[in-house]
């Protein structure tokens, strides 16, 4: 397909992006540099289960991409969680599922293992 | 566009037939307009978290465009009654 109509916001474009890895963010900045608080928050919390190999775009390098995401998803706001093509939400839903130890199972479907879960087990076997 | 916390709470409280709503103003000098609320509604029994959020994001669909960072918290009254007692 070419890229000319649609730009980068097509549907269909965003639907194969969404798909190419296991774990994908939309993000306000990068990872190393996140421009935000609530995308430095997804990118922390993902840090924190040890998570490196996941997909990060940066919604400020693509004006179609920002809002295009946010038609794809119906969902308002930066930054947006994928796993394994389907939307999770954002930063408020991606932390209380960090809190209640959802992200951990996800992760598991995904065959992505925690590295909270060494941590825990470190802990019970003191 | 009215952006008050009281507008936002009267609002979420209306729409979403909800028995409790608080919303905090958050926000701070360099921020545009930032607000963090927190909903109590039988509305969200039986309903994951993301269409929990997505049933607030409908409510105030004309005002988050206006809203620079909106972080917010989706309670039944049985959560929020266990949440109180914590």
């Amino acid at each position: 397909a070419g890229s000319g109509a649609g730009g980068g916001g097509s549907a269909e474009q965003l639907d194969a992006l969404v798909k190419k890895d296991k774990v994908v963010v939309f993000l306000k900045g990068t990872p190393e540099q996140p421009q935000c608080g609530f995308s430095n928050a997804v990118v922390q919390i993902l840090r924190l289960h040890g998570v490196r190999d996941y997909a990060a775009y940066n919604v400020l390098d693509d004006p179609e991409l920002r809002q295009g995401i946010k038609d794809y998803s119906n969902w308002p706001t930066i930054p947006q969680v994928y796993l394994n093509g389907e939307f999770v939400g954002g930063c408020d839903i991606l932390l209380q599922m960090h809190q209640n130890g959802d992200l951990v199972e996800e992760l598991k479907k995904l065959g992505i293992h925690s590295a909270l879960l060494d941590e825990k087990k470190d802990q019970d076997s003191k | 566009m009215e952006l008050s916390a009281e507008y936002l709470r009267e609002k979420l409280q209306r729409d979403l037939e909800a028995e409790h709503v608080e919303v905090e103003d958050t926000t701070l000098n360099r921020c545009s307009c930032s607000f963090r609320v927190l909903v109590v509604s039988a509305k969200f029994e039986g309903k994951p978290l993301l269409q929990r959020h997505r049933l607030v994001n409908a409510c105030l669909a004309e005002e988050l465009p206006h809203i620079h960072a909106f972080e917010q918290k989706t309670l039944t009254p049985d959560q929020w009654a266990r949440e109180r007692q914590k």
